[in-house]
C-alpha cells in the first residue's frame, strides 16, 4: 500500500463538486492587446541583438530587489545620524550611493522632510511616477485616477481617508512629480522610540510613510503582546 | 543621459523666491506642465538643473537645447478657489522655463 492519500483526495474521487484550484494559472487568460506587444516588441529587441534575455531578466531582478524595506533603512539611519539626514535632503542621490544604493539615471531623487510644521505627499497627475528605484513597484491605488487627481484638489480629504488627520496647524505640501525628479517623504520619528535600534525603527516605517500618506506608529505593549 | 541635477546647459531664467507665473496656453502634444497650474501665480522654491525638454523627447528627439526646471510652490488657494482647508497649504510642481513667466 502507498501512503499517498493526500494526492488521493485530490483527484476529487467521490467528489461532486470539484474545487476551483487555488490560484489561477498565470497564463489562464487570453492575452491582452499591451502583453502582445510587449512579448513582440521584447523578441524583436532580442533578435535584432540589441539586448540578450539574459539584460532583461537582470533588469527584472534589479526592480525586484528595491522594495520598501529600503527605503525604511534609508529612513531609519536619517533618524539616527543628523549629518545623514542633512546630506539625505541636500543631494539625494549622493546618500543613498553612501548606503549601497544606486537609483540609475532615468531620474534625479529628492527628499522632502516632514516637521511639526509641514506634512508632504506625493502624487504624480499626469502618470504616476514614483521612487522604484528605492521602494520598488509602486501600490495599485497610487497609479488609480481617484487617488492622482484627488491628492492635489482636497489632500486633507485624501489623507483622512488613509486616517492621517492632520490639523491646521499643519501645512500640506503635495508634491506633483511633474518631471525627472522623484520624490521621497521622510517622515517625523515617533518620539516613543527613543534609544532604539536602526533596526527597530526601520520596522516602523511602512511605504506609504515614504508617500506622505500614513505616519509611522510606535505599537502599544498590549498590542505588541496581542501580536506576539 | 540626463544634464544631472545642479548643472545648467544655459544659466537659469528665475531663481528662489522670484515671483512667476504659468502661461495659460494649450500645448500640442506632450506637456508635462499640468492644467490646473496654468494661468496661476507661483514663487519658484526650487532651481533643479537643467534636463531635456521633454516636449521634444517625446518624439523621438534628442530632447535639446535642455531646459532649466523649476520646483514652483503654489497655494492652494490660488489654484483652486474654492479650496477649504489650510492657508498655509501649498502644492509644488516641477515646471520647466519655457511655462514660465515673470509675474507682473
Amino acid at each position: 500500500m502507498h501512503d499517498d492519500d493526500d494526492h488521493h483526495h485530490h483527484h476529487h474521487a467521490g467528489h461532486d463538486h470539484p474545487h476551483p484550484p487555488a490560484q489561477k494559472d498565470h497564463d489562464a487568460a487570453p492575452m491582452g492587446a499591451y502583453e502582445v506587444l510587449e512579448e513582440a516588441v521584447r523578441s524583436l529587441l532580442i533578435e535584432k541583438g540589441i539586448l540578450t534575455s539574459g539584460e532583461i531578466a537582470a533588469a527584472v531582478d534589479l526592480m525586484d530587489s528595491r522594495s520598501p524595506a529600503l527605503g525604511a533603512k534609508v529612513v531609519a539611519r536619517a533618524w539616527v545620524d543628523a549629518a545623514f539626514k542633512k546630506r539625505l535632503i541636500k543631494d539625494t542621490r549622493a546618500a543613498l550611493l553612501e548606503l549601497g544604493i544606486d537609483i540609475g539615471t532615468i531620474a534625479e531623487f529628492s527628499t522632502v522632510e516632514n516637521t511639526p510644521q509641514v506634512h508632504n505627499v506625493i502624487v504624480c497627475t499626469l502618470c504616476s511616477c514614483y521612487p522604484k528605484m528605492l521602494l520598488g513597484i509602486p501600490p495599485a491605488w497610487y497609479k488609480s485616477l481617484a487617488y492622482r487627481s484627488r491628492t492635489v484638489v482636497d489632500p486633507r480629504g485624501v489623507l483622512a481617508e488613509f486616517g492621517v488627520e492632520l490639523g491646521r496647524e499643519v501645512a500640506v505640501r503635495v508634491h506633483d512629480s511633474t518631471a525627472d525628479l522623484r520624490y521621497i517623504v521622510l517622515p517625523m520619528r515617533p518620539k516613543a522610540t527613543r534609544g532604539w535600534s536602526e533596526d527597530q525603527l526601520a520596522a516602523i516605517v511602512t511605504r506609504d510613510c515614504m508617500i506622505g500618506t500614513a505616519l509611522p506608529t510606535v505599537p502599544s505593549r498590549p498590542a505588541r503582546r496581542a501580536a506576539r | 543621459m540626463v544634464s544631472a541635477a545642479g548643472s545648467f546647459s544655459r544659466p537659469p531664467r528665475f531663481k528662489p523666491g522670484d515671483r512667476v507665473s504659468v502661461p495659460a496656453r494649450a500645448a500640442l502634444g506632450h506637456c508635462r506642465t499640468p492644467w490646473y497650474v496654468r494661468g496661476k501665480p507661483g514663487v519658484v522654491a526650487a532651481v533643479h538643473g537643467s534636463f531635456r525638454d521633454p516636449e521634444r523627447l517625446a518624439y523621438h528627439r534628442p530632447g535639446l537645447p535642455a531646459q532649466v526646471l523649476y520646483k514652483v510652490r503654489f497655494r492652494q488657494l490660488d489654484v483652486w478657489p474654492s479650496y477649504l482647508a489650510g492657508q498655509a497649504d501649498h502644492i509644488e510642481v516641477d515646471i520647466y522655463e519655457p511655462w514660465l513667466e515673470p509675474q507682473p
